[in-house]
């Protein structure tokens, strides 16, 4: 079996601070992020003025559409529709 | 005050949840492997902060869309570890930091996601001990906090805050050893 003794146990709980508290939230939208992701790609496929729209201003177009352009929501589209 | 207490979610009940569509079982989810995400980025492959995020992100996503795929709910561990090693290697490789054929520095990277898993086990141990020494040993330990402030935040005496590390350590020890 292996032992732990207390400065194996002290060592082994330094190695895991906290992420950033920032990361950890934005990870956490992830789901809500995902549903925004999912309405913009459909109505990105069917509407060529909100696609446009995308390529000419994306973090405007998600206001207009009323979306919060979150970091993660705002890359995929880039990648998407604008890279 | 409770030295143990009941038993937080396992892994397999978190992945559960988030199946179900359960906001709460995600949020514990996130937080449960958020270290150990974060430190493969930062310590097994020395990531800048902000290709560290990147990394962070892309992980959660990938795992909240592909956990429909998990064969096993209980190796949910195994799986985050694996996903955060290949994001780590594609962006070094996307960006021309290392070439697929430095098995040496891929194999430094997994000595210490090996450590890493070890540590993942004690935060384990860690997570069924009462609430007090869970936040004294994070707080010491894994936040890098003073005698005093720790005394300040949790309203003891930090005079006794190194008899009560010593205490709670052997708590942890048992448990991790049990």
């Amino acid at each position: 079996m292996t032992t732990y003794d207390e400065e194996r146990l002290g060592e082994l709980l330094r190695l895991l601070p906290p992420a950033p508290p920032g990361w950890v939230e934005a990870a956490q939208e992830l789901p809500r992020a995902r549903a925004d992701l999912d309405a913009l790609i459909a109505l990105a496929e069917r509407d060529a003025a909100f696609r446009q729209a995308l390529v000419d201003d994306l973090e405007d177009a998600l206001r207009v559409a009323g979306v919060e352009p979150r970091p993660v929501v705002v890359e995929h589209l880039r990648r998407r529709f604008v890279a | 005050m409770a030295e143990t207490m009941a038993a937080t979610p396992t892994d397999a009940e978190l992945v559960a949840g988030c199946r179900k569509g359960d906001p709460e079982a995600w949020n514990a989810l996130v937080e449960r492997f958020s270290r150990y995400v974060s430190a493969i980025a930062t310590q097994a492959f020395r990531l800048a902060p902000h290709d560290a995020e990147d990394v962070f992100q892309t992980v959660f996503m990938r795992a909240y869309e592909r956990l429909g795929s998990l064969r096993s709910d209980d190796a949910i561990r195994p799986w985050v570890g694996q996903l955060t090693r290949n994001c780590c290697l594609d962006l070094l490789r996307a960006s021309g930091r290392i070439v697929p054929t430095e098995e040496l520095e891929e194999q430094a990277a997994d000595d210490v996601i090996s450590r890493l898993d070890d540590a993942m086990m004690v935060r384990d141990g860690l997570s069924r001990l009462g609430p007090e020494c869970q936040e004294i040993l994070d707080r010491f330990f894994a936040r890098d906090e003073s005698y005093r402030t720790i005394g300040d935040a949790l309203d003891i005496p930090a005079g006794t805050i190194a008899s009560r590390i010593s205490r709670c350590l052997g708590h942890l020890r048992a448990e991790v050893e049990r």
